[in-house]
């Protein structure tokens, strides 16, 4: 039976479009058919960080309106053949996504994938709701900050109030992936720690994403960062949160970057 | 040499980045204006209404591969033909320079 994973925060720019990336691959990779399915209609993304921006011809819009087949639509990675991607379109019609056309859709989708992955734009309205109405578990990316925290208590509560589950009495899994995380920040009390969040969100932690270079380097070269830099600490964070999605018990580390005697030289004549 | 091979490799994402940008900013700039259509949706309805008109095309047997690229971009419309001469794919291509 296929799961539908919805990644979503409330917050902008704390790293959904990057941690659908990188988990769509990460669970392509343990062989399961996987697919990632932008949400953020109008300013779509997730298609430029996986790098297959220059082949979109058709999208999830198309696919609803009837202009064109699911199987047009969804783009094949070229690095997976376990991996597709079914991209927003850039129309500015705020309903273009209706409630029967997302839950066709998704249906489809279930027929034919292990792994759903939903990419949520930032926000409350609409398309947020769209992204997670059909959801059977989230991943809520987090900040080590305050705004990030507080917006991602308000989806939390949006998850268990106005998703499919929601309406049947069920109760939505829900995971914490802390991103940009600086540990030596947060020793020295300038950040948020782990604890800190885990306390306020109270919900269970799936992965904690250090800040990292590979990050930003990977979106800059259009692949997951589990597909640019697998052995970077950001993707064996991605890694072990997989392992744990798919129910393994492996306790949550902040991996650290593994040094080259490039690097330490050079950190040592910086410092 | 691990170490040369991570310099050069953080050192030349930005270019590509800035590359991928430009490719897609310019596309995205002549396609997503005012009152423009999409011209590959358009174009993919053009081309099946045509050959609809000669012979039963099953919609679910076309694939539309694209790939723009800074010169010209290819559209490549592939339809299975059913039933004339050798039940084989006939293949379509037809590119658009920009």
């Amino acid at each position: 039976m296929a799961q539908v994973l919805v990644v979503t925060s409330g917050k902008g720019g704390v790293g959904k479009t990057t941690t659908t990336a990188a988990l769509g691959a990460a669970l392509a990779k343990t062989g399961k058919s996987v697919v990632v399915v932008d949400f953020d209609v109008g300013l779509r993304n997730l298609d430029l960080v996986m790098g297959a921006e220059r082949r979109v011809v058709f999208d999830l819009v198309n696919v609803i309106q009837g202009d064109a087949k699911l199987n047009q639509a969804l783009i094949k990675d070229k690095r997976l053949d376990t991996l597709s991607l079914l991209p927003a379109s850039q129309t500015r019609d705020k309903d273009a996504l209706t409630e029967e056309g997302v839950a066709k859709v998704m249906a489809e989708l279930k027929e034919k994938f292990d792994w759903v992955v939903c990419d949520s734009p930032a926000g409350i309205e609409r398309g947020a709701q769209l992204a997670m109405a059909h959801a059977d578990q989230a991943v809520i990316v987090t900040n080590p900050e305050v705004s990030s925290v507080r917006d991602s208590d308000r989806i939390i509560g949006m998850l268990d109030s106005t998703t499919e589950k929601a309406k049947t009495g069920e109760k939505m899994p829900k995971h914490l992936l802390l991103t940009r995380y600086d540990p030596a920040r947060a020793a020295r009390g300038e950040m948020l720690s782990v604890d800190d969040v885990l306390d306020i969100l109270s919900i269970p932690l799936i992965g904690i994403i250090p800040e990292s270079q590979d990050v930003l380097r990977s979106s800059n070269l259009g692949a997951p960062v589990t597909l640019a830099a697998p052995e970077s600490a950001p993707a064996r964070a991605y890694f072990e949160a997989v392992r744990r999605l798919a129910g393994e018990k492996v306790d949550v580390t902040v991996p650290t970057e593994k040094k080259g005697l490039f690097d330490w030289l050079f950190k040592r004549g910086a410092a | 040499m691990s170490f040369l091979a991570n310099l050069f490799n953080r050192k030349s994402s930005a270019p590509v980045a800035r590359d991928r940008l430009q490719i897609l900013l310019a596309h995205e700039r002549a396609n997503l204006g005012e009152g423009k259509s999409d011209l590959l949706v358009q174009l993919q309805k053009e081309i099946m209404e045509v050959i609809s008109r000669h012979i039963a095309v099953d919609q679910d047997k076309v694939q539309v591969k694209l790939d723009r690229g800074s010169g010209c971009s290819m559209l490549e419309i592939d339809i299975e033909v059913p039933g004339i001469e050798q039940n084989g794919k006939e293949k379509k291509g037809d590119a658009h320079s920009v």
